[in-house]
């Protein structure tokens, strides 16, 4: 589950780091409340979950400044704070229809002596939480991962003693950092840590900590994604959850247990479980067709979500067929045929669908769907089923 | 022979929910020695024919088990892990989805210097054809033989053993890794038994998207492993994943697609399928000795 950045400082805040003073507003009007209240030049960024927002773009309003922008005076903020709340903004994590902004948070403009980059993700190799820092901040980590991987200093942190104190001091001196910076710079890592164990992220970065001239050490951008598997432990995290910034039948599909993401294709899917999910729409292109989606019904799924998994797939305008794979070892092929008929009645089948099971309970799932009188293609293998499936699409 | 299970393992079940009860049930049908359940507070009684106990640790004294299965929900499944380690269970089957993942990372700390193997999380469980079901996966499909199957996916690891069983290609023992991101085991911990198991003759492997575990199998394969070993990678045609930020990219310096694994595997000389049809043609393939 992500957050916004306003959210994310409020976390770290909250742990102890210093975050720039700032106001999160949901109109223009209440932006230039904010500008008045901070007494200065203020930088004003929209809200999105999606990242590249300084480099991107309001295509429609005809600006040339992205989701990040500097702003002097009143009428200023008021102007650029008109295009965020009215225009999409489109960045390279988006894609080109571009999200709307709902919230800006209107940050007091800090001056930037040095930026440097934090961030913590659990490093699967190891199986532990690392704490990575680097004294390139504020670029695309991504190219000095790729450039210069030396570059990037690591610490991996037990995940019951937390980070411990000599590694935030080697971190913060090795960043290069001066001894009269060294606190506040241990401090924020020390917050991001906290939290990351505390609420169960599955990533936490700031990019950049920033030291002014003045010698503040600040979190001056915050990211945050958090471990879906934990968040019933954190009902204070679920409640940040933007339902605005979700597609609405990922959403949809999150909440009845399923997974789903949504694709370009016209072959709709229904699977159980991921791998077997991943290689269904693998075969599909093998063989010339376009999967419309991934959905993993999973291995506990009842009647009701499969029967929602029908819905979520067939309200789809551009399904012109369905692909049910399933091949049960928890998932039981009589539930799945029952979920089909029970499906079909509900929503109504529009659209041909191809059946192909395997596994637990086989035989009475098979008969079953013989028995319905409906429909239903049948195949007994993965490419007579993908063949049969691609063929109906066309 | 096989790897990790076999006729002699006796197995408890934690957790004896709707799931656990069901499917320790399914266990036993096969054949498997399933010598009790573990329900805190359930101790004395009996459900569907299997003994109850509080704990693992009475378990294991009143029944001599030594391997067992983990049903316990998300909240409660790391500790269930633990419990079944501190007391020396040999091999521990962790079936339940959804843990969160630093209290896997808490788990594998606590199971490090311990004489225990886990399998999983999030994963179908371990059969050696013939002897011994721990965990989901339909019995029926699995027939005894040469082929080790070690794989990430549940129910693709049924499609190939469908596959191979189709072939006359039996199968010596099948593991399923689990899918989450921190697993008690590898796929180099199990090339690494089946190479040194007498009745393995061909390994067959599949992985997917994430990470860089193929890759490192992929190296350890060049350099210990002279069975022949197919392979199939899920999610070739995956879209790049949803981004979780920059982090993510550091740790995997920028990889963990199935191309980049592809490209490791075969420089390795391994059999790698293009389609998920041909999981037991590309072992016979391999077992021929052509690429």
């Amino acid at each position: 589950m992500k957050i916004h950045e306003y959210q994310a400082k409020e976390l770290l805040a909250a742990a102890g780091a210093t975050v720039p003073r700032g106001v999160v507003a949901s109109s223009p009007a209440e932006v230039q409340q904010a500008f008045d209240r901070m007494g200065g030049p203020v930088v004003l960024k929209a809200q999105i979950h999606a990242g590249g927002r300084g480099k991107g773009r309001f295509p429609d309003s005809g600006q040339d400044w992205g989701g990040v922008k500097f702003v002097r005076s009143r009428e200023e903020s008021a102007r650029v704070a008109e295009v965020m709340f009215k225009y999409s903004l489109a960045t390279k994590q988006t894609g080109e229809a571009g999200q709307r902004v709902s919230k800006v948070l209107v940050q007091e403009a800090a001056d930037i002596a040095r930026e440097v980059y934090l961030g913590m993700v659990v490093d699967r190799a190891i199986g532990l939480p690392v704490l990575m820092a680097s004294a390139e901040g504020g670029v695309e980590i991504e190219e000095v991962a790729a450039r210069s991987p030396e570059k990037i200093l690591k610490a991996p942190v037990d995940p019951d003693a937390g980070l411990r104190s000599f590694q935030a001091r080697r971190l913060t001196y090795d960043l290069g950092f001066p001894p009269e910076q060294a606190a506040q710079a241990e401090t924020l890592m020390r917050a991001l840590c906290k939290v990351f164990l505390d609420k169960d992220c599955s990533l936490a970065e700031v990019n950049p900590v920033v030291a002014t001239p003045k010698g503040e050490v600040l979190a001056l951008d915050a990211k945050m994604t958090f471990d879906d598997s934990a968040l019933f432990r954190h009902p204070d995290i679920e409640k940040l959850r933007d339902e605005a910034e979700e597609n609405a039948s990922e959403l949809r599909a999150t909440r009845s247990g399923l997974s789903f993401i949504s694709l370009t294709g016209n072959i709709g899917c229904l699977v159980n479980g991921a791998g077997l999910a991943m290689s269904t729409m693998d075969i599909i292109k093998y063989h010339g067709g376009e999967p419309a989606n991934f959905l993993d019904v999973g291995g506990g799924a009842n009647k009701d979500q499969v029967t929602e998994a029908f819905r979520i797939l067939l309200g789809d305008a551009r399904v012109k067929t369905v692909l049910v794979n399933i091949f049960g070892g928890i998932m039981k092929c009589d539930t799945i045929a029952g979920a089909i008929l029970a499906a079909f009645k509900e929503v109504g089948f529009h659209v041909p669908l191809v059946v192909r099971l395997e596994g637990t309970n086989v035989e009475q799932g098979r008969k079953m769907l013989a028995e319905s009188g409906l429909n239903i293609a049948t195949a007994t293998g993965l490419t007579e089923a993908a063949k049969k499936v691609v063929a109906a699409a066309k | 022979m096989s790897i990790l299970v076999d006729k002699n393992t006796r197995v408890l079940c934690q957790g004896m929910g709707k799931a656990g009860t069901f499917h320790a049930q399914q266990c036993r049908d096969y054949g498997t020695q399933i010598v009790g359940g573990v329900v805190p507070g359930k101790g004395g009684t009996t459900k569907e024919g299997f003994p109850l106990f509080n704990t693992v640790a009475e378990a294991v004294r009143k029944t001599g088990a030594n391997a067992t299965m983990v049903f316990v929900p998300p909240p409660g499944a790391a500790d269930a892990i633990m419990e079944a380690a501190d007391v020396g269970i040999a091999v521990i089957v962790a079936i339940t989805e959804g843990i969160p993942v630093l209290d896997m990372a808490r788990a594998m700390r606590f199971l490090k210097d311990r004489p225990c193997r886990l399998v999983g999380p999030n994963c179908p469980g371990v059969i050696t054809p013939g002897q011994c079901k721990i965990g989901i996966m339909p019995g029926y499909i699995h027939k005894p033989g040469p082929v080790g199957v070690i794989s990430r996916s549940g129910t693709l690891t049924y499609e190939a053993v469908w596959q191979l069983s189709g072939l006359g290609l039996g199968q010596s023992t099948c593991v399923g890794l689990g899918g989450d991101p921190i697993v008690g085991t590898s796929f180099i911990d199990l090339l690494q038994m089946f190479q040194a198991d007498p009745k393995t003759e061909a390994i067959l492997m599949m992985g997917e998207i994430g990470g860089k575990a193929e890759e490192r199998a992929a190296e350890f394969i060049k350099q210990h492993v002279t069975k022949p070993v197919a392979t199939f990678i899920a999610g070739q045609t995956a879209p790049p994943g949803k981004r979780m930020g920059h982090a993510g990219a550091i740790i995997s310096g920028g990889s963990g697609t199935a191309k980049e694994k592809i490209t490791a595997l075969r420089a390795a000389g391994i059999v790698v399928a293009d389609s998920p049809a041909d999981l037991g043609v590309s072992v016979q393939r391999a077992m021929k000795g052509k690429s």
